[in-house]
């Protein structure tokens, strides 16, 4: 989707402004924010696809008021809601009013060191040959698919170089949305600035993305 | 600007310290983990535990010896350019968004930048979780278009022949930096060479400390157990 979360390229944010020795957490918020969200993706019930969705489907104007962390609750919320763990009355309210629906697995303290060491491979075998190899001229589509997408505007409809052949990976359009992994070969993609920015892109710049192999035509 | 540290301030909406201020957010998230905690959903021990690991276990140091062994060790700087993953794995760092790894050099020639323009990938194994400005829109927003401005407010300034290579983490690949060694530095251990690999330079925005720079600060986190990871 052409949503928020869509930032390459845009301008008016002001400044990047580093924070000199910033520490790891602002506020203890912060803290119960990043474990409540890593533990709830622990019940198992959504993809990370899916949760990249439901952080880029909040209102625009919601979106650029929040911190990364409140994004991350505000979609947390959204997502508890939709898999039928909590209400919206619970949220109101701020305590349990009905059971919700059990989970798979809960994520519990001495599981964590593992869990957290394990990650979530997303890595798949694909069947097929991959459709380029390196050196091959691709051109993204153009196209504006109102669901999940990995593809960003600024490099929609651009003509690049493929540099790197990788493995297979579960498709995000489709897993997003419960549709299944669909894994397809991804590349890493190279474009010239100025193919991307124009005559007054930097000519010393080369930009590259990790591109899914239906996002890609042979140029 | 001013601050007013008991309200949400949608006046401001990119201010860098925006963090800071969230009281009624804190209460949002809290009522939120208790009736998780409630429902017998999330186990708060957990979430300390995970705190825990992002807070003092995994972090910076953790790339800082990845890149120190680089310079010392020819045959691992090969592993590590032909397959990230396992070569990081061996010195321990594994898990969580760090599970397909890339390592991209800076040579003389090219100035390689880490970004996420559509949210906030990060190799969190060898960097920990993010800075609030890596996820904020002003860095996605301007590091594909403008990396040298972006550098500029890191005090960086390339020479303008110098290629910059910016890595947009739009699939599950996590990038890291490799920076080139510094120069006097023939004489240091790989421990002491650790010590001037910053979280910075990882990601691309800064380059290696030189030796003598070593200072408060320098280190992350500065009380870091130095062989903690995971």
């Amino acid at each position: 989707m052409n949503g928020p979360h869509d930032l390459g390229g845009q301008m008016g944010f002001g400044p990047v402004a580093p924070e000199i020795d910033e520490p790891v957490f602002h506020a203890d918020w912060e803290r119960r924010a990043l474990g409540v969200t890593l533990a709830s993706g622990a019940l198992g019930a959504w993809t990370i696809d899916e949760s990249r969705h439901a952080r880029e489907s909040l209102h625009p104007a919601t979106y650029y008021a929040a911190s990364y962390y409140e994004i991350w609750i505000r979609a947390l919320e959204v997502l508890l809601e939709r898999h039928g763990f909590v209400s919206a009355d619970e949220i109101e309210t701020g305590h349990k009013v009905w059971p919700g629906v059990t989970p798979k697995r809960v994520l519990h303290q001495a599981d964590v060191e593992g869990v957290l060491a394990r990650g979530g491979p997303c890595n798949r075998e694909v069947e097929a040959a991959p459709k380029f190899a390196a050196g091959d001229r691709v051109r993204t589509l153009n196209e504006h698919p109102t669901g999940h997408t990995r593809l960003p505007r600024y490099a929609r409809g651009k003509s690049g170089v493929i540099e790197a052949v990788r493995e297979g990976f579960v498709f995000p359009d489709t897993n997003a949305h419960g549709k299944g992994e669909a894994p397809q070969h991804v590349y890493t993609v190279c474009f010239d600035g100025r193919e991307l920015w124009g005559q007054g892109g930097d000519p010393a710049l080369t930009v590259s993305i990790d591109a899914w192999e239906s996002y890609l035509e042979r140029a | 600007m001013t601050h007013d540290h008991h309200t949400h301030d949608h006046d401001h909406p990119h201010d860098h310290h925006h963090d800071n201020e969230l009281d009624p957010f804190a209460a949002r998230v809290k009522a939120l983990e208790t009736i998780l905690t409630e429902k017998g959903l999330i186990d708060p021990a957990a979430i300390d535990a995970i705190v825990e690991t992002y807070e003092h276990k995994v972090g910076p140091r953790n790339g800082a010896r990845v890149v120190a062994k680089a310079w010392v060790d020819q045959e691992f700087a090969e592993r590590l350019a032909r397959d990230a993953t396992a070569a990081i794995a061996s010195l321990g760092y594994t898990g969580r968004q760090g599970e397909h790894m890339q390592a991209v050099f800076n040579t003389p020639d090219t100035h390689n930048l880490i970004v996420c323009t559509l949210c906030s990938c990060y190799p969190w194994t060898v960097l920990g979780v993010p800075p609030v400005w890596y996820k904020a829109p002003p860095y996605r927003s301007q590091a594909v278009i403008n990396p040298r401005g972006v550098l500029a407010e890191f005090g960086l300034k390339l020479p303008e022949d110098t290629r910059i290579r910016v890595w947009d983490s739009t699939a599950e690949l996590r990038y890291m930096v490799v920076p080139m060694r510094p120069v006097e530095t023939d004489g240091l251990s790989e421990d002491e060479l650790a010590r001037l690999v910053t979280r910075d330079s990882m990601i691309g925005t800064g380059l290696p400390l030189r030796p003598g720079s070593l200072g408060p600060g320098a280190l992350w986190p500065p009380e870091a157990d130095p062989g903690a990871g995971i």
